[in-house]
């Protein structure tokens, strides 16, 4: 046992265990790479957070005076490849997804460890393209890539990105497969599927979504790579091909990509809020399945991104239709979630307050979901701010808050450090108001018909326009102020405890930080998830399953 | 832990560390491969839908494309790669069988060697497409009087899901022997026995997904409208 | 322009449903966020955490609550698909013979044809009270037609045709905006439409800078220099099928398919004529693709619908 202490007194930890750049770089243990994740995904945040301010800036006056249009095509192309393929895809699942599955069910890494570990160099790999096409010049085809522009007519930087986000891809489809084996598979003793936290449940169904869905985009875009190199001809129509094809391909996966983003989302909501309330979640089975709902019925319904695209007013009616069956499993996690808080025992601290907004804000952009699949509203609405109004509250209002909340649940158990409460709730008040005058204007301006991706509009519509951009400043202050205090807090932070929340899961039972094999012996499960009442507290056992591991085993 | 980890000995059930048990690793390792496996059905599945797509709008061009493929070839390599799919099945029995490296090394070989004489076949009938002006780029050409009613784009459309398909599905057959070669390294150094041959098994699933592979492809693209 | 900020004008016919459609939709989406908002406060300050040890009573779910709160919000979810359904449909089908504009749309303009000839660019007058369809088409990428005081939109793609109707009902200018992204001037590709009386719109066909031929003579006169009389006469005798009262008539193809003679056939049988032969006759007719720009298309599609059993 005296291995467990380092030469200072201070306890051995997965952190400072091994030192070295190569003892990270060639890190098989999913805790480090969750961190490296981490890391690159904020430097990617703030690359695609530049661009997000360059829009803004420009969009203050009605005239394109900022830059030239060329310029600012590719401004809002490259903050959506960035914030959607190197952001919002990875995030939750790589970060937190890849730090927590073993430790919340019980198991020593990942099925396979050296897989994650190519994870995260695909991501940086595919990164490292995008950056390139950014620097050589960027990209000016909008993210969604439609064809015959970006096959036949832009003169940017298409395969070169288009390279990056296939190799990306891989990432995403290896964490899947990893996740999805790990969570069948190496469950400890005891642990069944209804025992679970919902933190799994969501991860698993995202997993489906991962490996069903990207090689489809995947050989999508490899196709306009083939169109634009050997003029293949398959998207464009002077050989007789059809550009709306590309459309059906792109949103097949494109759509269950946007469950990718929020599953996770949802995934984090359930424990934070059940630790937060002190009650185990609301009709657990019913938030359980509904994950695997949105992930099932989430493949059927892309062709609501093509009500006016030309595709027939029946197939039309078919995508709205079964459209609103997927906007139900949401709702019912609403609903379960607010009833966790009935007769519960309630503390708002800061990822509670980060619970609260998601609620909020999900609410508004599920609901404004509606509007656009609804199909004599979404005529008018299609390709105007009101698309990108919807989205945001979706993507920022609810991935991003998710994100920020499960990184400060979990901050202390994954850094041994405690964030500083005052400017944590500073921080999400800042980023809820500044979000919603950024976005809420948005609804109206489209309504009124301002279409997506113009730079320059209508002198009327300047006033709904500088309120936005003053939104984004304090969003942009909000999300600062966090990275600032998390920084801060891996120096000056209060050591933080095992439990500081007193929260229930298995990560909770271990101290912050981990050690590096995570478990000295492997728990036997007997209790249900969430056992928060007085009852399921003591019907937890400390039996375990295994004997110690052995110190030659680890990394 | 060194990244050549702990397997070796032919009697050890020793397992990785993230496991529990031998069969924890065995099972792990079967599902992901299936998982992996699944999305390649999804990869190739989307330029099958393209190519049904097409195929339905451009009947004509695509049955006229077809003719220009050489079914002697196309046979050829079908069944090269279904005895490629034999040898690789007694290549994981004979791991099973405990019947010695040297016959599972054997059986491997003759797994390349199939492999790359489908490649090999592959490059002939490439090189013969480029010949006769058949690559869908700028070079394509098209006149062919027996299918008067075919134009030269459709027709490229057909030759740009030929190269595409049969490329792609090239690819994934150099990664599988590629993946051979990983195994005889493996079989060389002792880590396979007959209690755990799990990297020869699922190599032999990756194998043979690739093999169906083609057995889709080939009637899709050589036998179209050869009925008659 | 208009008194309510939050609306564009309601300038057409089906402006005031789509405008209801969403004001149902916002009602909703208020009613549900005062329903949420409003639990989570409350039970966020009524059942706050009063001690640091307290430990609240565990339940364990509901099944009628939740069969309750799926169902519930199922059926409201298809009532609003019933009735954005039923919108939609109106927005896609003209009524009985709509005044047909044509548009073609190039990076990074809108050309539009009238059928008397008349031709404009970033412009569509179109006269009030009457039915109007625009027939369109890309010349390079996808674009997308876009008039939100009408409330209508279509993307407007290379290759074939797309059609979206309205009937305006407010004189004035109106927006039109490219919808689709389609490259660097994007935001620029933008025009007017202008609503006018009946009559004035009339005079202005006539006035100043009126075409000599309407669309259906400038197609007619391409439709003999061009040579397409050499075979498709107007009886059956001809190496090609006669193309009168074809229009909207279904045809049987040599390779047995059916098709209805719309736009997009007439267009594709003059470009790629070998596609989709008329049973009976041979694949000789010369291939135009290439040739004919989008406009004179439009043209010679204009030429070939007015030919009905009565005009010869």
């Amino acid at each position: 046992m005296s291995d467990a202490v380092k030469a200072n007194g201070e306890p051995k930890n997965y952190l400072n265990d091994t030192y070295g750049i190569k003892s990270w770089l060639l890190t098989l243990d999913h805790k480090r790479i969750g961190i490296m994740y981490l890391i690159t995904l904020t430097a990617f945040f703030l690359v695609g957070g530049v661009f997000a301010a360059f829009i803004r800036l420009e969009l203050m006056t009605p005239k394109g005076d900022l830059f030239e249009a060329e310029t600012y095509n590719k401004m809002f192309t490259m903050h959506g490849v960035v914030m959607i393929f190197f952001f919002l895809i990875p995030s939750i699942p790589a970060v937190l997804g890849n730090f927590l599955i073993p430790l919340q069910i019980g198991a020593r890494d990942v099925a396979f460890p050296k897989l994650n570990l190519a994870s995260y160099y695909l991501y940086a790999l595919g990164g490292m393209f995008a950056i390139a096409a950014i620097l050589m010049g960027g990209i000016d085809t909008g993210w969604t890539f439609y064809t015959p522009y970006s096959s036949s007519y832009s003169n940017s930087f298409v395969s070169l990105a288009l390279v990056g986000v296939f190799i990306n891809g891989f990432s995403s489809i290896l964490t899947g497969v990893n996740f999805m084996v790990t969570i069948h598979k190496m469950r400890a003793p005891g642990l069944t599927w209804f025992r679970l936290p919902l933190f799994i449940w969501g991860h698993y169904a995202t997993s489906l979504i991962q490996v069903l869905g990207t090689p489809v985009v995947a050989i999508t875009l490899l196709l306009v790579v083939f169109e634009r190199v050997f003029n293949i001809g398959i998207f464009d129509p002077t050989y007789g091909g059809d550009p709306v094809l590309f459309q059906h391909m792109f949103w097949f996966y494109s759509h269950p990509a946007v469950y990718i983003m929020i599953l996770p989302g949802f995934a984090v909501i359930s424990d934070v809020i059940a630790c937060f309330s002190r009650k185990r979640i609301f009709g657990y089975s019913f938030v359980a399945f509904s994950s695997l709902a949105i992930a099932v019925l989430g493949f059927l319904v892309w062709g609501h991104h093509m009500f006016v695209s030309g595709q027939s007013t029946y197939a039309s009616m078919v995508f709205s239709f079964i459209t609103f069956f997927v906007a139900v499993p949401s709702a019912v996690k609403i609903f379960n979630w607010s009833f966790t808080l009935h007769k519960g025992s309630i503390k708002l601290d800061s990822p509670m307050l980060y619970v609260m907004g998601f609620i909020g804000l999900f609410t508004i952009g599920g609901l404004t979901g509606l509007f656009l699949s609804t199909l004599g509203t979404d005529v008018h609405l299609h390709d105007t701010y009101f698309v990108v109004a919807h989205f945001h509250y979706v993507m920022v209002g609810g991935m991003v808050m998710a994100f920020l909340c499960g990184l400060h649940f979990w901050w202390p158990k994954m850094t041994g450090r405690m964030y500083p409460e005052g400017p944590a709730k500073l921080g999400v008040m800042f980023v809820f108001a500044g979000f919603n005058l950024t976005f809420l204007p948005q609804f109206i301006l489209g309504y009124m018909g301002m279409p997506r991706r113009y730079h320059a509009y209508p002198e009327e519509w300047q006033a709904l326009n500088i309120m936005s951009t003053a939104g984004a400043t304090v969003l942009g202050l909000g999300f600062g102020l966090t990275i600032a205090y998390f920084i801060w807090s891996l120096f000056k932070g209060e050591k933080a405890p095992a439990n500081p929340f007193q929260a229930k899961g298995l990560e909770w039972d271990i101290p912050s930080p981990p050690i590096a094999h995570n478990f000295e012996a492997i728990p036997i499960v007997t209790w249900e998830a969430y056992p928060y009442g007085p009852e399921e507290a003591a019907s937890q056992s400390t039996e375990t399953a295994t004997e110690p591991a052995k110190e030659d085993e680890i990394v | 832990m060194k990244l050549s980890d702990h397997a070796q000995g032919a009697h050890s059930l020793h397992h990785l560390h993230q496991f529990e048990s031998a069969e924890q690793q065995y099972e792990s390792a079967t599902l992901g491969m299936w998982a992996f496996i699944v999305q390649e059905i999804l990869f190739f599945g989307g330029l099958f839908c393209a190519y049904t797509v097409y195929r339905n709008t451009y009947i004509e061009a695509f049955t006229a494309g077809s003719h220009h493929l050489d079914i002697f070839w196309g046979t050829l390599n079908t069944v090269v790669l279904i005895a490629s799919s034999l040898t690789m099945a007694m290549a994981v029995r004979s791991a099973q069988t405990n019947s010695g490296p040297g016959r599972i090394i054997g059986w491997l070989i003759a797994t390349i060697i199939l492999g790359c004489t489908f490649l090999g076949v592959k490059a002939i009938e490439y090189t013969g497409k480029w010949h006769h002006h058949l690559i869908p780029n700028s070079t394509f050409q098209w006149n062919d009087p027996a299918f008067p009613t075919v134009t030269l784009g459709p027709a490229k459309i057909f030759y740009s899901f030929y190269f595409v398909m049969t490329g792609m599905h090239a690819l994934h057959m150099i990664i599988g022997v590629g993946i051979m070669l990983w195994m005889i390294a493996k079989v060389r150094r002792n880590e396979i026995s007959a209690q755990y041959f799990t990297p020869i098994e699922i190599s032999g699933l990756y194998w043979h997904f690739v093999d169906i592979v083609w057995i889709f492809l080939f009637p899709l693209l050589y036998l179209i409208g050869r009925h008659h | 322009m208009s008194d309510f900020p939050l609306f564009p004008a309601q300038a057409s016919t089906i402006a005031w449903q789509v405008d209801a459609l969403y004001g149902f939709l916002v009602l909703l989406t208020v009613v549900f966020c005062i329903l949420v908002f409003g639990m989570v406060t409350i039970f966020a300050i009524k059942y706050r955490r009063r001690s640091d040890d307290e430990q609240p009573e565990q339940n364990h779910g509901n099944l009628a609550l939740e069969l309750s709160w799926t169902i519930i919000p199922l059926f409201i979810a298809l009532f609003v698909f019933l009735l954005g359904a039923d919108v939609f449909f109106r927005l896609q089908r003209a009524p009985a013979d709509p005044l047909e504009i044509y548009a073609v749309g190039k990076q990074w303009m809108w050309k539009i044809q009238h059928e008397s000839g008349k031709r404009e660019i970033n412009t569509l007058h179109v006269p009030k009270g009457q039915p109007v369809r625009l027939t369109m088409t890309s010349e390079d990428v996808l674009h997308d037609f876009f008039i939100p005081a009408f409330r209508v939109k279509n993307d407007v793609i290379p290759g074939r045709y797309t059609t979206l109707w309205f009937e305006a009902t407010q004189l004035g200018e109106f927006h039109i905006f490219c919808a689709e992204y389609c490259g660097t001037q994007h935001s620029g590709m933008i025009g007017k439409v202008i609503v006018m009386d009946p009559t004035d719109y009339h005079d202005w066909l006539m006035g100043a800078s009126a075409s000599d031929e309407s669309m259906v003579e400038a197609g007619q006169r391409q439709f003999q220099a061009l040579g397409c009389e050499t075979c498709h006469k107007s009886t059956s005798s001809g190496q090609g099928p006669s193309l009168v009262g074809i229009y909207d008539k279904p045809v049987k193809l040599k390779n047995g398919q059916e098709v209805t003679v719309d736009v997009d056939y007439i267009r594709e049988s003059i470009l790629q004529p070998r596609a989709k032969i008329v049973d009976g006759y041979e694949p000789i007719m010369p291939i135009f693709e290439g040739q004919i720009s989008e406009q004179s298309l439009l043209q010679i599609v204009s030429y070939i619908k007015s030919l009905t059993e009565s005009a010869e």
